[in-house]
């Protein structure tokens, strides 16, 4: 029994040096010199500010103006927009705002639950409001699901390349630029499937909305 | 449905075999003390180890000193956790290591997860990046998810030298054990594994977290911290607590569809592997090629029930009047909840692989799973860890089976049962059937509890009405007590308004339950299956004759599979009714 308690004590001491410190300060050493890219985040920066990570999805809406040119708040927090002439990322439902990425959340929408009807339905509402002016044919039995249902993390940084197709109407029209431009980006910023199988492909939404600014900065 | 989800499993179960049948073989060698290729480069730091713990790797252990050790360890690692835990933000913790300053949870929420992590459960009432600091994850919990691993394999090893031994009561030597499986199969893959996840977009470091000025004038924070050493044995060591809250959905725990594939290679490895290890320390091989093909039948059912369910799709969707075939650019399905990089098959596929094993990392919300989808995690716990399962507890847990199945096998054709040339007499029939009762035993009465009382009810998240509140309650204890860990994660044990504790308390009887429950169906089998192996160990083989039952045959393979689905459904049908399978019933909304 003594020696027991002796041995643990001793073990627990030695490797929680071993295994709590080295072994993660000897991960993170090598990872920041052979891939200090992908250790930190992918940061993307624009002009030399930080606009978000590559891999963590982030919103495309902006903040709505009331009359006074105040932010128009809603029960404490400020009331946003699609921004139209980008690509919106798909809903999300984490707390302070969508995308909030200090605080990722399941959304927890159970399969036979009238609320997740709700959301869906708000969310098919908003999407053919948005889109529907630019790509008249477009009904409801023609959104993919990606676009109306929130992500498991709810940071997801991608769309289904359908959902990218119908956005692209509006884009294009709302940046004066033709289809095949925009198309052409799209398929340009679309992740293959993981060893061409595992997974689905998706475009990153914010490399996609990057690209288009740098493409339009000299039109506007 | 799409070819390429298809192909994923079918891929995945082909890499899987290839690289577990070699470090099957790699650990069996490890175990029986051979020379292997790494001794040259670790042996020095093994000896060194034991000199450090002052353990004589020569003393042999019957099963109560090995299991005595075994708890005694554990018991160490528990108050050294809890102490970690409840002062991160004390004043010795450098800033670095802590650099939003967050508190401590408060104490009943940090027994729910000490019990958890010690247990190899790694249910999760926090969240990472609004709870833990850099210092407890490294020290605290990434410790735990090494120790709780290695302490799942050991006893899978010594029940199989139980079960072999011929001669004397000695199972081996916990401590031995213990140092070898953590120098000689966690570290190298873990360490591997961790570099290959960085390469692909986990990140790993101790900045502070960012804050960015997106495109349309919104600032948005990102978490940050070391996330990768963690999940690389997070996964390999089937703990499955993740980093940040939403686990292995999150970008930086799992940025592609290539990482997702490696994670789930990572969890079945040495699951896999140790069938094989088992199979070669019994001297047939075959053994291991029959517990094998058992587990990988039930695995196989249970991948293809949630595919198909979940590219289904929802009533709630189509009642919103959603489409949810495949479509070109788009795989359809049930997508609430699913990242887009997974998609439906990398989804169904990641959740068959965490909750058949005692893992519980998930990718995507269960919760949000349909009702047919979401009872395939159920049905796989309700197995009791018997397909693959968790390191070393599914091992120990099938064997445990094996012999049930050995002894009903034996009353059908009315011979004594004998297994591997030993006699198995009342004594270790019972202290089977009570390892094999205990997790039921704790799942039910807690849920029991929980959805019949208010302290109970408080837990159920606002979303969980109708069936869907039941379920919820059902899978947190089903997976506590199964230490899985995995959860319809709208089950609440702690109420946190702000990010760093401030103001937060714990829902005490969730959080206390859960823990006892995890601890006593952690344990309580354990302590069982060493005391079947101490039991086993020593008795006199008796070689095969005509009438002896094979356990190395399709027939035999056939009667496990009716065993473990008997025992299963016979415990866990009705509560299983009450839930999911009325959800998948019906298209009503609730």
């Amino acid at each position: 029994m003594r020696r027991d308690i002796v041995t643990s004590i001793l073990a627990m001491i030695v490797l929680t040096v071993l295994l709590g410190l080295v072994y993660p300060l000897l991960v993170t050493g090598v990872s920041q010199v052979a891939f200090p890219g992908n250790a930190n985040g992918q940061k993307v920066y624009v002009k030399g500010e930080l606009v978000g990570s590559k891999i963590i999805g982030q919103s495309f809406k902006s903040v709505v103006l009331d009359k006074n040119g105040k932010p128009k708040e809603e029960e404490g927090e400020p009331v946003t927009e699609a921004d139209p002439k980008y690509f919106q990322s798909r809903p999300s439902a984490t707390e302070g705002g969508a995308y909030n990425a200090a605080a990722s959340t399941f959304s927890n929408r159970g399969p036979n639950d009238k609320l997740t009807k709700e959301e869906d339905e708000a969310n098919i509402k908003e999407y053919l409001g948005l889109n529907k002016p630019y790509d008249p044919a477009l009904t409801t039995a023609q959104i993919p699901v990606d676009a109306v249902n929130t992500s498991a993390s709810n940071l997801d940084p991608e769309i289904s390349p359908a959902n990218a197709r119908i956005q692209a109407h509006r884009v294009a029209a709302k940046r004066g630029l033709s289809r095949s431009a925009v198309d052409e980006l799209v398929a340009k910023y679309t992740d293959s499937r993981g060893l061409g199988f595992s997974g689905e492909p998706g475009v990153n939404v914010l490399e996609l909305n990057l690209a288009l600014d740098r493409l339009t900065e000299g039109k506007s | 449905m799409t070819f390429s989800g298809w192909l994923t499993i079918f891929a995945f179960v082909v890499i899987l075999s290839a690289l577990a049948l070699p470090l099957g073989s790699y650990m069996a060698k490890v175990y029986g003390g051979e020379r292997v290729f790494l001794t040259p480069l670790i042996g020095w730091a093994e000896r060194l180890l034991y000199k450090a713990l002052r353990v004589d790797p020569k003393r042999e252990q019957d099963w109560k000193a090995y299991a005595k050790s075994l708890l005694i360890f554990s018991l160490a690692g528990w108050l050294l956790l809890y102490a970690i835990l409840r002062t991160q933000n004390a004043f010795f913790v450098p800033h670095a290591l802590n650099p939003l300053g967050y508190h401590s949870a408060p104490w009943n929420v940090t027994f729910n997860t000490v019990s958890s992590f010690v247990t190899n459960t790694n249910w999760q009432f926090y969240s990472g990046e609004t709870t833990m600091s850099y210092l407890s994850q490294m020290v605290g919990l990434t410790v735990q998810n090494w120790l709780s691993a290695g302490v799942g394999i050991v006893v899978a090893v010594a029940l199989i030298r139980g079960i072999v031994s011929r001669s004397g009561k000695s199972l081996g030597n916990f401590w031995q054990d213990l140092v070898r499986t953590i120098l000689y199969v966690l570290a190298p893959i873990s360490v591997i594994g961790a570099l290959v996840l960085v390469s692909q977009g986990v990140i790993q470091n101790l900045s502070t977290y960012l804050t960015a000025h997106t495109l349309t004038g919104l600032t948005q924070s990102i978490a940050m911290g070391p996330a990768a050493s963690q999940l690389s044995i997070k996964m390999l060591g089937t703990n499955g607590g993740g980093f940040f809250n939403v686990n292995s959905a999150h970008p930086f725990e799992n940025p592609t569809g290539f990482t997702n594939f490696f994670e789930m290679l990572l969890v079945l490895l040495i699951p896999a592997a140790l069938v094989f290890t088992y199979g070669r320390m019994t001297g047939n091989r075959r053994q291991g090629l029959a517990i094998y093909a058992t587990m990988m039948v039930m695995f196989l059912g249970a991948v293809a029930v949630a595919y198909i369910a979940e590219a289904h799709g929802s009533p709630a969707q189509h009642a919103a009047g959603l489409h949810t075939h495949a479509i070109a650019g788009s795989g359809g399905g049930n997508m609430e909840g699913k990242e887009q990089r997974f998609g439906i098959a990398g989804s169904a596929l990641f959740d068959v692989v965490t909750t058949v094993t005692s893992c519980g990392a998930v990718n995507s919300a269960i919760e949000s799973f349909t009702g047919i989808g979401g009872a395939v995690p159920f049905a796989n716990m309700s197995a009791s860890e018997t397909i693959f399962g968790g390191v070393g507890t599914g091992l120990y847990s099938i064997l445990l089976y094996v012999l049930l199945a050995v002894f009903i096998g034996g009353l059908m054709v009315g011979r004594t049962p004998e297994w591997l040339g030993k006699k198995l007499e009342a004594r270790e029939i019972k202290l089977a059937g009570l390892a094999i009762l205990i997790t039921p035993l704790a799942a039910l009465f807690a849920t029991a509890l929980a959805v019949a009382s208010h302290a109970g009810r408080a837990s159920i998240s606002t979303l969980g009405k109708g069936p869907q509140g039941f379920s919820e309650t059902f899978y947190a204890y089903l997976s506590q007590s199964n230490n899985n860990g995995s959860a319809f994660a709208g089950y609440t044990g702690l109420i946190q308004p702000n990010a760093g504790n401030l103001g937060a308390h714990g829902v005490t009887f969730a959080d206390v339950l859960g823990g006892l429950v995890m601890l006593f169906a952690r344990f309580g089998p354990i302590v069982f299956a060493l005391a079947v192996a101490g039991a086993l160990a020593g008795k006199r083989v008796t070689p095969a004759g005509l009438g002896t039952m094979r356990t190395d045959n399709g027939t035999f393979v056939v009667l496990l599979i009716g065993v473990i689905i008997l025992v299963g459904a016979l415990t866990f049908f009705p509560a299983l009714l009450l839930g999911p399978v009325v959800q998948g019933l019906t298209g009503h909304l609730y």
